[in-house]
């Protein structure tokens, strides 16, 4: 007996500061977003600020940050997934070094990293300035939704390539092989074997650049100056601009409920917990 | 005779500078079962891959039907692979898995069903068509891998080592089923194994390969009566191998004892190897044996005694019904028809390859 509560004493501490960091930073955290989502100014319950994403702008807001996203995801996976099939065929040697270099970008803030596509974009930018220099009307990306998908898909890409590449490289080649012994051609072969083994893969893509997509405010404040606003930038301002922290909460828990149904259909597509994820 | 359905000319493949395959020249005949047999590494799978066109030689052909196919993809070569680690998908069903190269070839429904069926009662795995691949076991997925391969009826079926993870009593019934199609259907077999015993059961023709070389080629009962050198003689069985020197024709000399055989024209006082098999080990009294020893060690094996004979400083393997209790003093006597006489190995290469013995 006593041994046994030692015993257990014993994982208590183990799991000591797992569990002090799970209650300090994802539990607390949680539990403050959703009083604050569900309480007013005087403190009493109200479904006020969750209903308040049914008004206009944030209906607007709200839409446009879907939309974007889904873009931004499309793009990814249609750049991604050939570029990860090259990678991970490539007879190269060091072919996961070439995977790490895709990677490498992302080690730089991400404030400097859109920062830089401002540079690019702005109206007497790089693009637009080579663009006069060789007689060519200048174009007017700047501050439109396609200049925030430009920054999305840049700062989230890797996140596409990387767990399609990981499924990849571990396909066995001698099922590939049997594919094309048993009369599969090429397309044939890449349709009915390679693409539906390289799912978990492109679930996951698609979870990791969705969510961060749907959630972004940096981006689409630099990209877009104010003038387009994604949930984001609402829940940023109320938070920081408006100081009001119950709209701010009930908006996040809004975004929050998309974010867990993307997490349901992924889990659900990834078998035994096989998971190609680098989160 | 019947034609030649495949043939590999001058076939060389080396990875990284590392020679796997050198110069190899082998053909199969319509309707033959040829096993490639040999040690780990030796170059079976590679030699495979080559004629199901996953690889491509450094040099050399391959001709299937009459045609160079040496470049040409897999999809388009008539023959199927069995590979050596199943390579099913594990996206699909058994089902599914064996559909896959009739589906491709836009086969009826009807047909596809009733394939299906057979292949799975052909292979003892009736009913587990809806079953996902990857809840079988070892040895059922290796069965499906085959009934996979076969539906399609090719021309010629490579099989790398098939019943590789089956135990005993189905392997023995798969190497009979194996058998009873290739009959049936008139499938030519190129068969990959390292079990010495399976080879010389099923095949009709046996090539036994060491270190990307072809050590002999040969039926079942050429290769184990009349080895060629002395790796071919101890990879296939068990046997007496020493070094002895020939005398003159028809007489050796094996441990400083003269022994009559029935080999000619391998020269006066040369050396030789000299495989005998231990069952061809003849025990007697010590007064009517050319050699005199004793018994080292006695095994009861079922149909006949194993035992270990020390004389003139070698351990003779004899395989006896006859028993010899351990301690006991014996003359040895071997038959001239069972001593088999072998060249030492000369080139380069061989001696590389005797050198070796896994
Ligand atoms: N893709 C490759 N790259 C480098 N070396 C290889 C490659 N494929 C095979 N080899 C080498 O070629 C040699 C022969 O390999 P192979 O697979 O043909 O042997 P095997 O006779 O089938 O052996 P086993 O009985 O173990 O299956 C081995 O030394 C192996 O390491
Ligand atoms: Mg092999």
């Amino acid at each position: 007996m006593k041994n046994k509560k030692r015993h257990s004493l014993g994982q208590l501490l183990l799991a000591g500061p797992y569990t002090v960091w799970m209650v300090g930073f994802i539990v607390i955290p949680l539990f403050l977003i959703v009083y604050y989502g569900l309480t007013n100014k005087s403190g009493a319950f109200t479904w006020e600020n969750i209903t308040a994403i049914t008004s206009a702008v944030n209906m607007k807001a709200l839409w446009l940050s879907v939309e974007l996203s889904v873009i931004c995801t499309v793009v990814c996976l249609v750049l991604s997934y050939p570029l990860a099939m090259i990678l991970a065929n490539s007879k190269m040697k060091n072919s996961s070094l070439t995977a790490f270099l895709f990677i490498l970008p992302m080690w730089m803030n991400a404030l400097l990293r859109t920062l830089a596509w401002l540079t690019l974009l702005e109206n007497n930018g790089v693009i637009n300035t080579i663009l006069t220099k060789i007689g060519l009307p200048t174009i007017h990306i700047i501050n439109t939704p396609t200049a925030i998908v430009f920054g999305m898909v840049y700062n989230y890409i890797p996140f596409m390539i990387l767990p399609i590449y990981n499924v990849l490289v571990k396909l066995d080649k001698n099922v590939i092989n049997a594919a094309r012994d048993l009369g599969a051609n090429a397309v044939q072969t890449f349709l009915r074997v390679i693409l539906p083994l390289s799912i978990p893969g492109i679930i996951s893509g698609i979870t990791m650049v969705f969510v961060p997509s749907l959630t972004t405010f940096a981006i689409s404040d630099i990209l877009g100056g104010s003038k387009i606003l994604l949930l984001g930038n609402i829940i940023e301002q109320k938070f920081k601009t408006a100081n009001n922290w119950h709209a701010g909460s009930g908006l996040s828990l809004v975004l929050m409920v998309f974010i867990i149904v993307t997490m349901v259909i992924s889990s659900h597509y990834e078998k035994d917990g096989e998971s190609a994820n680098v989160w | 005779m019947p034609n030649k359905l495949l043939d590999l000319i001058d076939i060389s493949k080396s990875y990284d500078g590392q020679t796997v395959l050198d110069e190899m020249n082998l053909y199969i005949r319509d309707n033959e079962f040829l096993t490639l047999l040999g040690p780990s590494g030796c170059g079976k799978t590679t030699t495979l891959r080559i004629i199901g066109g996953f690889e491509t030689p450094d040099t050399g052909k391959v001709i299937f039907q009459g045609k160079d196919i040496t470049n040409l993809p897999p999809n388009q070569r008539d023959l199927n692979t069995v590979f050596q680690k199943y390579a099913l998908f594990t996206h699909m069903s058994v089902e599914e898995n064996i559909a896959f190269g009739l589906r491709i070839k836009k086969k009826s429904k009807q047909y596809i069903k009733d394939k299906i069926d057979y292949a799975l009662k052909l292979v003892n795995l009736d009913g587990y068509g809806k079953r996902d691949v990857e809840s079988l076991s070892g040895g059922q997925q290796q069965r499906i891998a085959i009934a996979r391969a076969i539906v399609n009826e090719p021309k010629l079926l490579l099989l790398d080592e098939p019943l590789g993870a089956l135990d005993l009593k189905l392997r023995q019934d798969m190497q009979y089923e194996l058998i009873r199609l290739k009959n049936e259907l008139g499938i030519t077999f190129i068969y990959v194994t390292h079990d010495q015993e399976e080879a010389l059961t099923m095949s009709d023709t046996i090539v036994v390969m060491n270190q990307g070389y072809i050590q002999q080629i040969g039926t079942p009962e050429d290769i184990y009566n009349e080895p060629q050198n002395a790796f071919v003689a101890d990879f296939i069985g068990e046997s007496n191998i020493l070094d002895a020197t020939m005398i003159e024709d028809k007489l050796v000399e094996i441990l400083g004892v003269r022994f009559p055989c029935v080999d000619t024209g391998f020269g006066t006082n040369q050396p030789v190897d000299v495989v005998i098999r231990p069952e061809d080990v003849e025990l007697g009294k010590p007064e009517d044996g050319r050699l005199r020893g004793r018994v080292t060690s006695l095994i009861f094996k079922g149909v006949h005694y194993e035992m270990d004979v020390m004389a003139n400083g070698y351990e003779w393997l004899v395989h006896s019904t006859r028993m010899f209790p351990v301690g006991e003093e014996v003359g040895i006597n071997v038959d001239p028809f069972n001593i088999q006489i072998m060249n030492k190995p000369e080139s380069e290469d061989e001696e590389a390859q005797s050198t070796d013995e896994e």
